[in-house]
């Protein structure tokens, strides 16, 4: 007979077999077998949070960071529930999780024990699925399901909620077997007639552009190789979603920037103005459309997507095309080698005019802003940032926020998983902990949260996480005193009623670091910002820099609520011109 | 034009609703039929009827029949969305006017009264395939099998005769002929 193990046992041996290194995790009494068997699984390292939520987070990051799921472990009823904001994130963002939580024992479920609540019925709505495992001879085989629905199709979160008495029964270990078809959830349907199609529709375009998403990251390293090859073989315009950020390098001549609410002119304008959309793995976020029945009202659409339930969701589509972002465009890139060898060349003169088009726009300069002498514009932060760590492997998370659109704009990211922020669900609080998890799987490389003094303070506790493990990871936190983007809504819609949107009391954030046992810098001017960086980069320890910005800047260019992408407002440098001469300024 | 105070968008054009009969087959499991209604609930979609029962104690099949409205991008949402859930098979559509597909439902009335109020009442679901389930001195338990707004219509005329009291299943669907939905 073959030998038993234990519950908590089979939990670790199912991590062992699906090869994971690193969870993020808290202890509490339902959970406490699993913890017992810690120690008997070195090549497993357990990251001890501050609060579950951090744990999900972190788990995040190491994921999107690192391409492989993200694991947590977490105790019953409030440790499950702390969780959820995690794995409501992990699923708006499409980022694989696995989060084991424990359970009262299965005789107490339903009694209103204490620390019970109804976990999976709880994050039913926030999982792409979860298991409540009353039986010990299930278990090996659903936490290795939970991997596969985790990481298969397009990825999310998964549950699976172990009750104690579980944990300490023993049965056999069922290895894991890879199945072919998972109950058919995987959607690989597209055929070589839609590539044919697509190739058509290309062929025919005077006015086209890519619109490239997360889908992209999440298909793979590979999808961004031949994502690249796409573009530059076609010569078409390419904007991208924020969360498809670094899938394309950001200061390539043919990127226009992101698109969206605060992205760029040109590549707004360019969406709404072109004939032929080819959509790669984003998904039509209200965010990116605005005015829905005016969006993009001349095009063709074209949408790559593995998952079918997003195709015609929010826009209606010419060509759906069902797959994996990297099996669409290798076999896109193939027949269009193949069919059209010299597709470039005679496609540039197709599409000239159009790219003379997009180089008006673009003069515009939306991302502008007018930088100031005496106080540190947030823009000009960045930008600096940028400037000074971009020959560096840098790995960049955010907060929510304008500190987060600031980043994004004027960040340029050029590889992907190099950029983590919380998009979808828009969390604050979700760049510290992601930081942590990112510092994790890459330790010796530069990872910066982007932050925000409000969203920050949100998940501080787990620069006390950083500091145990010696995550040299950087907080630099726009520090403008107001929860910026609810008091630039409140400006634009409210009659600049800033009701509740500034926070009359902050902790001193240098003082912060210390009291945590990490480094505070604090830069107050912009003669100081590039040495302030520099020594934030030069120091190994973890860094909370509070870096002083105008309060009153606000994110643009912007297109207002109920407004098609041809409406934008630009920013501060075509409205304050007048203003500004007299103060004398310095464009960047 | 009044400015907006949403972050959001307004909503744009409403389509027409449809009503559609939506047949899903699901693993019987624990919390199927929360994760298909927590679905329809959590997305805003609506729901008319639902029927659910294991058809297949083998296979641990059930059937999940619902009847519900909306534009035809919302009913296309429902489907998709539903064929993602892990423990669904398949899931099938059918158009209520569909002449393929058969569509029942059942109801129980309880009618109270002199004889010739029940009878009365007996006589007039005769057309519904009436079965008379129970019988005593004041009372009759029928049966009947029709369409749904037959049986609105009934459970409204039987009113006049007695009824005390009515109990309804949701629509169950089924195509005609010898094949078999995939």
């Amino acid at each position: 007979m073959s030998k038993l193990y234990s519950g908590a046992e089979i939990v670790f041996k199912c991590l062992e077999d699906q090869g994971v290194k690193t969870i993020f995790g808290y202890p509490g009494g339902a959970v406490l077998p699993i913890y017992d068997e810690l120690k008997n699984h070195e090549t497993i390292k357990h990251i001890l949070v501050r609060h579950e939520q951090g744990a999900g987070h972190a788990a995040e990051g190491y994921a999107r960071s690192s391409g492989k799921p993200g694991v947590l472990l977490v105790t019953s009823g409030p440790g499950a529930t702390n969780a959820v904001t995690a794995l409501t994130d992990a699923y708006m963002d499409s980022v694989p999780l696995v989060c084991i939580t424990g359970q009262v024992p299965t005789h107490l479920i339903g009694t209103d024990a204490f620390q019970e609540c109804d976990t999976t019925g709880i994050t039913r709505p926030c999982t792409k699925h979860n298991w409540l495992v009353k039986d010990i001879k299930d278990l090996s085989n659903t936490i290795h399901k939970a991997f596969e629905v985790a990481t298969t199709g397009r990825p999310g979160p998964v549950l699976v909620d172990i009750p104690k008495d579980i944990q300490f029964q023993k049965t056999n270990y069922k290895k894991y077997k890879k199945q072919k078809k998972l109950n058919g959830k995987i959607h690989n349907q597209f055929n070589q007639k839609d590539i044919d199609e697509l190739i058509k529709l290309m062929r025919k375009a005077s006015k086209p552009i890519f619109y490239t998403g997360g889908g992209v990251i999440n298909s793979g390293p590979k999808a961004s190789e031949l994502l690249r090859e796409i573009v530059n073989l076609t010569g078409f315009p390419i904007t991208s979603t924020l969360q498809g950020l670094g899938s394309y390098p950001g200061n390539d001549n043919q990127f226009l920037g992101m698109l969206g609410m605060h992205g760029s002119y040109e590549a707004n304008n360019a969406m709404y103005h072109c004939d032929l959309m080819i959509n790669v793995g984003a998904r039509f976020d209200d965010r990116i459309t605005g005015k829905i029945d005016e969006f993009s009202p001349k095009s063709k659409k074209v949408h790559i997507d593995i998952d079918p339930s997003s195709i015609n969701k929010n826009v209606k589509v010419n060509l759906p095309i069902v797959g994996d972002v990297a099996k669409v465009l290798s076999s896109t890139i193939k027949t269009l080698k193949k069919a059209k060898p010299n597709f470039a060349k005679s496609n540039k003169q197709q599409i000239s005019k159009w790219w003379e088009t997009i180089q008006k726009w673009r003069s515009i300069k939306s991302f502008d802003f007018v930088n100031s002498t005496n106080s540190i514009k947030p823009q000009y932060a960045v930008q600096r940032l940028y400037e000074l760590t971009k020959n560096k492997e840098t790995y960049i998370t955010t907060e929510v926020g304008q500190h987060q659109m600031w980043a994004a704009q004027h960040y340029k990211f050029d590889k992907p998983n190099h950029w983590m922020t919380s998009g979808g669900l828009g969390t604050m609080g979700y760049g510290l902990p992601a930081a942590v998890g990112v510092q994790v799987a890459h330790p010796n490389k530069l990872v910066i949260d982007i932050a925000g003094e409000a969203s920050v303070l949100m998940t501080m506790q787990e620069m006390s996480t950083a500091i145990q493990y010696g995550l040299p990871i950087k907080i630099f936190i726009l520090n403008n005193e107001y929860m910026g983007m609810v008091r630039q809504w409140q400006e634009l819609l409210h009659e600049k009623n800033y009701s509740e949107s500034y926070t009359a009391a902050l902790p001193d954030f240098v003082k912060l670091a210390e009291a945590y046992g990490c480094v505070g810098i604090r830069a107050t001017t912009p003669d100081e910002l590039d040495d302030k960086i520099i020594e934030m980069i030069n120091t190994d320890r973890p860094v909370i820099f509070d870096c002083l910005v105008d309060k009153e800047e606000n994110c643009f260019p912007m297109i207002p609520s109920g407004k098609p992408h041809n409406q934008m407002l630009l920013g501060a440098k075509d409205q304050k011109e007048t203003k500004i001469s007299k103060k004398g300024k310095t464009l960047v | 034009m009044v400015k907006s105070k949403s972050a959001y968008s307004i909503p744009g054009k409403q389509g027409k609703f449809d009503t559609h009969i939506i047949v899903v087959w699901v693993d019987n499991e624990a919390g199927v039929l929360a994760r298909v209604v927590g679905l329809f609930s959590g997305r805003g979609y609506n729901i008319e009827s639902l029927a659910v029962a294991e058809i297949d104690p083998k296979l641990n099949i059930s059937r999940i029949t619902i009847v519900t409205t909306g534009t035809p991008q919302v009913i296309d949402q429902i489907k998709l969305q539903l064929k993602k859930l892990v423990p669904v098979h398949k899931v099938a559509d059918f158009k209520r006017e569909d002449k393929k597909v058969i569509f029942k439902e059942m109801a129980l009335f309880k009618v109270v009264g002199t004889s010739s109020k029940k009878e009365k009442a007996l006589k007039a679901c005769k057309k519904y395939n009436a079965v008379v389930l129970d019988k005593t001195n004041k009372s009759y338990v029928i049966q009947i099998t029709a369409l749904r707004r037959e049986i609105d219509i009934m459970s409204k005329n039987l009113k006049k005769f007695g009824l005390v009291s009515v109990s309804r299943t949701g629509a169950v669907a089924m195509t005609r002929g010898s094949e078999v939905f995939k």
